[in-house]
């Protein structure tokens, strides 16, 4: 017992220097004015802020339903190939994570421009050109793009475990296709459903760069208006700090619910 | 086809990557017999054994269920159930829901169901453990709720596979006893894969003994242990001293360079068989009387009786018997004309084709 207590010392150091303190000092920062002295107004006057909020919340959640739908059949696709294919396609999805994040976002842009690579494509046809960035719907692909693996990852770990005779067993006791998906496969693969929710749902709404570089002004996020009033003109680090204790709370209101779905309501909920 | 065969494979052939399991393969199953496919691993016992169930695709044959042909079928419809080997519970669910699993799919009455899953339940003694999670429970035990999830969908027929290969020798055998208990009461047919001889003598009614993925002989677990057909079932059922020799004619034998009066007949004059001795059969005498003598080399104590064996004339011949002699002395041999078993030299052909 003491030994393990020794050991986790240096953690318990460094957590309280990197983790504990910081969120102290945002605790601080949002319940101060510039002079100092205690105020709640940071926190009260986030109300002007209700449309980012909802529009971060809205746009994260139809990325992450988007990027559930997508990365659950090709999870467990790749689960059940033979393990050198395995191998082969989960570096596939890892791939485009080797590659710098800003990078990849500005390929996006450039494919996404009125003038861009789609867009003179179609023109060959004489069709369009569409109107693909600076719209919420760039953003969301943006999401998707980059937070997909985050998803596929830990459905994949999960429905590795799911042995083919299980699958077998439901089949032989009358189960067809769709009813082995929605009574076998979805809820075993539950842990790494809320997982991935998580995995792609946090990082979409604290966002500022896919939003910035895909979404134009038009679209500011969550991430966007804090980042503003640490780094653009509107410098405030204690409204900017509110605004990160209120997304946090969201994120944490957002994360039990996750956590709290039990396999029948997601079967539920998928039917 | 005949009425009261359950299920016919009608020359199935399956090959995976090119290598062929099972080749033009034959058997028909009699309705509420215990049937045992019983042979080494990789000789198609279990292959057999999917494709009944339907979990396979021949790649040419047809399998017919009561003279319908089944063969495209999928697994959810057809009045087949299977307990796997690695029992494959349902970890999300606890006992009663596992059980309770193929009822709920047929959207039977739920009042209807707590009376069918709590009877099975009964049946293999696991009452009391309805909401019991599965891992919570011994090898015994899940292997318990896989046959009752299988049962309680009244099948025409239980397929087994290894079912009892994880399990302890004395559970083994407590389970074999009751799933025999099990089969009698419900009066289906089970087809039970194992690769343990034992097993399959002390539970079928049929045994069908199979390498390389033909059937090497059918029959009840007396004839096939007393008339092994070939060296490779004397050899698989039991230990057994293989040696070649010459059928003279009719109840006449020479092997190990002797005469033997034996019970066997109708062979042609001076043809070249195979004889097998079970060690059990061979009674030690003394060697001045006995048909033939030979010097003990090695005696092994196993409970029962002593294994011992023993060279004579260049051939190390494996004898059971309840008396030890010392190594190094020299003994006589005398084998009784029943238990001298003649089989025909080369009889692993691929066209055995019986029924059941």
């Amino acid at each position: 017992m003491f030994k393990a207590k020794a050991v986790s010392v240096p953690y318990l150091i460094w957590m309280a220097i990197f983790i504990i303190a910081p969120l102290v000092l945002v605790g601080i920062f949002a319940l101060t004015d510039a002079e100092g002295s205690f105020t709640i107004e940071n926190l009260s006057g986030i109300g002007r802020f209700t449309p980012v909020f909802a529009r971060s919340i809205w746009l994260a959640a139809i990325a992450t339903a988007i990027c559930l739908l997508i990365a659950f059949p090709m999870a467990f696709a790749i689960s059940r190939m033979s393990e050198r294919r395995q191998n082969l396609f989960l570096m596939l999805v890892m791939l485009p994570m080797w590659m710098n994040f800003l990078l990849r976002t500005y390929a996006w842009m450039s494919l996404l421009e009125n003038n861009g690579l789609i867009n003179r494509f179609f023109g060959l046809f004489g069709i369009g050109p569409f109107q693909m960035i600076n719209t919420q719907g760039a953003v969301v692909l943006g999401m998707v793009y980059n937070y997909l693996p985050f998803m596929i990852l830990p459905l994949y770990s999960v429905m590795t475990k799911i042995d083919n005779s299980v699958i077998e067993a439901a089949q032989d006791l009358g189960a067809s296709n769709g009813k082995v998906f929605s009574k076998v496969i979805i809820p075993l693969a539950v842990p790494g459903i809320t997982t991935g929710i998580t995995m792609v749902f946090v990082p979409s709404i604290s966002t500022f760069i896919i939003s910035r570089m895909l979404g134009g002004g038009g679209n500011l996020l969550i991430g966007d208006l804090i980042e503003m009033q640490f780094l653009g003109n509107s410098y405030n680090p204690h409204l900017g700090s509110a605004m990160a204790l209120v997304l946090m709370v969201i994120v944490l209101f957002t994360m039990s619910i996750t956590s709290s779905i039990d396999s029948e309501e997601l079967e539920d909920m998928l039917i | 086809m005949e009425k009261d065969f359950i299920v016919q494979l009608d020359r199935i052939s399956v090959s995976f990557d090119q290598e062929e399991v099972l080749n033009n393969f034959s058997l028909d199953i009699r309705d509420e017999e215990f049937v045992t496919l019983l042979g080494p691993s990789g000789c198609g016992k279990t292959t057999t054994l999917r494709v009944i169930g339907g979990f396979l695709m021949p790649d040419s044959g047809r399998v017919l269920f009561n003279g319908r042909d089944i063969t495209s079928i999928p697994p959810y419809r057809r009045e087949v159930n299977t307990v796997f080997q690695k029992y494959a519970l349902f970890t999300h669910l606890n006992v009663y829901d596992n059980v309770a699993f193929g009822l709920r799919i047929k959207k039977k009455p739920e009042s209807e169901i707590k009376k069918e899953v709590t009877e099975m339940l009964n049946l293999v003694g696991l009452s009391g453990f309805e909401t019991r999670k599965t891992s919570a429970m011994s090898g015994g035990q899940q292997q318990r709720v896989a046959i009752a999830r299988a049962l309680v969908n009244h099948p025409k027929i239980l397929l087994l596979d290894e079912p009892l290969g994880a399990l302890d020798l004395k559970l083994r055998k407590e389970m074999q006893v009751e799933l025999k208990r099990i089969q009698q009461s419900l009066n289906i047919t089970f087809v039970y894969v194992t690769h343990d001889q034992e097993e399959a003598l002390t539970m079928s009614d049929t045994v069908v003994v199979m390498n390389n993925g033909i059937i090497q002989q059918i029959g009840s677990p007396i004839d096939i242990y007393n008339e092994p057909k070939n060296a490779f079932v004397a050899d698989f059922i039991g230990e057994s001293n293989i040696l070649p020799g010459i059928m003279h004619r009719d109840f006449t034998v020479s092997f190990a360079g002797k005469e033997f009066i034996c019970v066997d007949k109708g062979f042609k004059p001076d043809e070249y068989i195979d004889v097998v001795v079970r060690p059990e059969d061979i009674k030690i005498g003394d060697y001045k009387t006995a048909q033939l003598s030979g010097v003990v080399k090695s005696t092994v104590f196993k409970g029962v009786h002593y294994e011992m064996v023993i060279d004579q004339g260049g051939f190390e011949w494996l004898v059971q018997s309840t008396l030890s002699e010392e190594p190094g002395t020299l003994v006589g041999m005398n084998i009784g004309p029943d238990d001298i078993h003649i089989m025909h030299r080369n009889g692993l052909d691929g066209e055995v084709d019986e029924v059941v």
